[in-house]
């Protein structure tokens, strides 16, 4: 397959793996922020071509699993109404809120459904005037921008019967949340090629500056994820700490500025929970005042109110350090005993690109009793 | 932005239990299995059921019988390759075939829904007629129902068939043992991604149709030729990973497949990676696994290769005896990687 086959190819990985080796003379830590990314190095064993020495860690770029808990249950809280079409992605669904999944609000009679795209939910409300179609916008800064569009769109075209339970959140707040952590434990970290095509990578080098951690820009294939890594032990090495494009042939500097202004027109940064981080600033978004009346915080502000979010944690469930890189899944002591994707503790263990749900599926013989 | 909070861990308990029955159960995976095992094998066990097999083999003074069933709630009712009716006929030949037995009779059973156009039912049972005129299985015997509207997705299809397996011969999921090779029909996904492309309106570049397709005919061929074919799966909710992973289970063995060799066509394989879904767990409606011995792979083969439904056959990938019942992927790097069973179906993924 075109574009895919060439980043796959097995002597080039060897070849670049290799390089890696002979790059790296001390031990460093470093950490990917994408989930998918996360998933590519687990389910093509990535990690088990690179030296010890070199510990790869996983960090809060699955936007499903730092969704919080009470946002999740706004969902549970929306879907179950009897007016309302709940869309989402179909990541979400599996995802446990306090009182169980969009799954069970869809098999006790809720109206959830999977879309591919904010125009298939638009399509949706056009045809269904008489209910509310609500659309969970989950997400990084890659899929702000469909749903800003498909906001602007329902605007002009007078629909009203179309709103967003927003979840967005955004990348480089969280690594600062990272970096500025005592137990910080990362050196260099792979930037989510999808999210730099989006915003590019200007904010990046302030922080790379600010913290002296090098940050390389990287595809989602493995010869990305490899060349990635190699530009970013080279740099720590050799003690630079700068931004480096290896995902070139979809990344510029400024991002899409396109994107960035449909993004900008409808939402504004707002402070935000992340699951198992907490909150940080400005890592969010929301939407502005003039687009509020498509904000189901808003429109729904009285059903959310009985949503009655308990939020009760689980101390067994250690995604907040896995999420942070902290440790690795398998490290976690409910890891594939208590918490598997059947019951989970957390979401990291149901996304699809959760690194608690990458190491089950792809790693678990490690500890799974068969 | 605020100060970095010290970790509190912020995960809630788990969703309590599934007490009712969702879609997952149907998708081929662990939550399915779960149900199977903990509902109907717990109400209806018995020797034969417990092989957990496509259908089921009984000795009678004449031979041994091969008889299943299965329902077929596809939706739409109509997708590119085929169609509900030709679905209900090629999957029941197949689950007979999967048994070594050769087809002899089915029954269908439908479950309309209250306003129904009566020319959607008339095409979907000229398909069922003509599928199975093509396999040479006739459909001795039938039922109807008529549910109140709202309660169906226009029809529902029931079949259930019944077979003979040749004397001497036994195919089953227990009798495959380390040292065995696993060849593969066919490429994978078509099916589902057809059903998929119509479903959500998605259109993919080179019309994708499904593979639907009768199989006794080559799993006849191979039977009769003499091989010693330990299990046959066809390969349908679940795809092949799933199939593998039930094998691996009841025969209580490891396996390890290659993903370099496994087929799966281009147009799939752009539509799985738009998805985000693994085409190793796609369905298929016209693909099987054989194990058989080492001494017999060549010549199994080569009657595969014969046959159209069959003439992309593959090894795949070997029975072992390490870690039972994992099932291991050897990924296009060399490296390594487990074959799990999902817990539901396969979901589209955010980004």
């Amino acid at each position: 397959m075109k574009y895919v086959d060439e980043y796959r190819d097995r002597t080039l990985a060897t070849r670049l793996a290799e390089r890696i080796t002979h790059t790296v003379h001390r031990p460093w830590t470093i950490m990917e922020v994408c989930g998918g990314q996360t998933h590519a190095i687990v389910r093509f064993g990535l990690d088990a071509l690179l030296p010890t020495s070199l510990t790869v860690v996983h960090g809060p770029g699955c936007p499903v699993c730092v969704t919080p808990v009470g946002l999740i249950d706004q969902a549970l809280q929306l879907a179950s109404l009897p007016h309302v079409i709940f869309c989402s992605f179909g990541d979400m669904l599996r995802v446990p809120g306090s009182r169980g999944d969009l799954f069970g609000v869809k098999a006790a009679g809720g109206d959830v459904r999977i879309v591919y795209s904010p125009l298939d939910a638009m399509t949706l409300a056009r045809a269904n005037p008489a209910r509310e179609v609500v659309c969970f916008a989950v997400g990084f800064e890659t899929t702000a921008p469909a749903w800003a569009m498909a906001v602007i769109q329902a605007k002009e075209s007078g629909l009203t019967n179309f709103s967003l339970l927003v979840a967005h959140v955004l990348v480089p707040p969280a690594m600062e949340a990272i970096l500025s952590s005592p137990q910080n434990r990362v050196q260099g970290f792979l930037a989510a090629g999808h999210v730099c095509t989006v915003v590019g990578y200007e904010d990046y080098e302030a922080l790379a500056a600010r913290y002296r951690v090098p940050i390389v820009v990287a595809g989602f294939e493995p010869l990305d994820i490899l060349e990635g890594i190699g530009l970013l032990v080279t740099q720590l090495e050799e003690g630079r700490a700068e931004v480096e494009n290896q995902y070139v042939r979809s990344v510029r500097r400024e991002g899409n500025r396109q994107a960035r202004a449909v993004v900008e027109e409808v939402f504004e940064p707002a402070p935000r929970t992340w699951r198992g981080i907490g909150e940080i600033a400005r890592s969010g978004l929301q939407l502005r005042p003039a687009y509020a009346a498509y904000d189901a915080a808003v429109r729904f502000r009285e059903a959310l109110s009985q949503a009655g979010s308990v939020g009760v944690e689980d101390p067994d469930c250690r995604s907040g350090l896995v999420l942070q890189g902290l440790i690795k899944p398998p490290d976690c002591p409910a890891f594939a005993t208590r918490c598997t994707p059947e019951q989970p503790l957390g979401a990291p263990m149901v996304s699809s690109e959760g690194a608690c749900a990458a190491y089950y599926r792809y790693r678990s013989h490690v500890k799974r009793e068969t | 932005m605020t100060e970095n909070k010290s970790y509190e861990p912020a995960c809630p308990l788990p969703a309590s239990g599934k007490q009712t029955v969702q879609l997952a159960h149907g998708g081929g995976g662990r939550l399915m299995q779960e149900l199977i095992r903990d509902v109907f094998l717990r109400a209806f066990d018995n020797p034969m059921l417990a092989h957990l097999h496509d259908g089921a083999t009984f000795p009678n003074e004449k031979g041994t019988l091969a008889f299943t069933t299965d329902s077929y709630v596809v939706h739409p009712l109509f997708f590119p390759g085929g169609d509900i009716g030709s679905l209900a006929v090629h999957g029941t030949v197949n689950d007979l075939a999967m048994c070594g037995a050769k087809p002899l009779c089915l029954s269908a059973g439908f479950i309309l829904e209250e306003g129904l156009n009566l020319e959607t039912l008339r095409r979907v049972v000229e398909s069922m007629a003509k599928a199975a005129q093509a396999a040479g299985v006739p459909i001795v015997t039938g039922d109807t129902k008529v549910v109140d509207r709202g309660k169906g997705d226009g029809i529902f299809v029931n079949t259930a068939g019944v077979g003979l397996v040749p004397a001497g011969v036994r195919v089953l999921p227990e009798l495959v043992r380390p040292g065995d090779a696993i060849l593969l029909s066919g490429d994978l996904g078509c099916h589902g991604i057809a059903v998929l492309s119509v479903r959500e309106g998605v259109a993919f570049t080179g019309n994708v149709e499904s593979d639907s397709a009768p199989l006794h005919q080559v799993v006849g061929e191979l039977v009769d030729s003499g091989i010693e074919i330990h299990c046959l799966r066809d390969l349908t909710r679940g795809g092949l990973a799933s199939a593998l992973n039930e094998i691996a289970v009841a025969a209580k063995v490891g396996m390890v497949s290659d993903e370099a060799v496994i087929p799966v066509l281009e147009t799939v394989r752009g539509a799985c990676e738009l998805m985000g879904l693994d085409p190793l767990y796609v369905a298929n409606e016209g693909r099987f696994v054989a194990m058989v011995p080492e001494s017999d792979v060549e010549s199994a083969l080569t009657i595969m290769r014969r046959h159209s439904v069959a003439h992309q056959a593959v090894r795949i990938g070997r029975v072992t005896a390490e870690n039972p019942p994992l099932v291991a992927l050897q990924t296009l790097l060399g490296t390594h990687r487990i074959l799990d069973l999902l817990s539901g179906e396969q979901l589209p993924r955010i980004c």
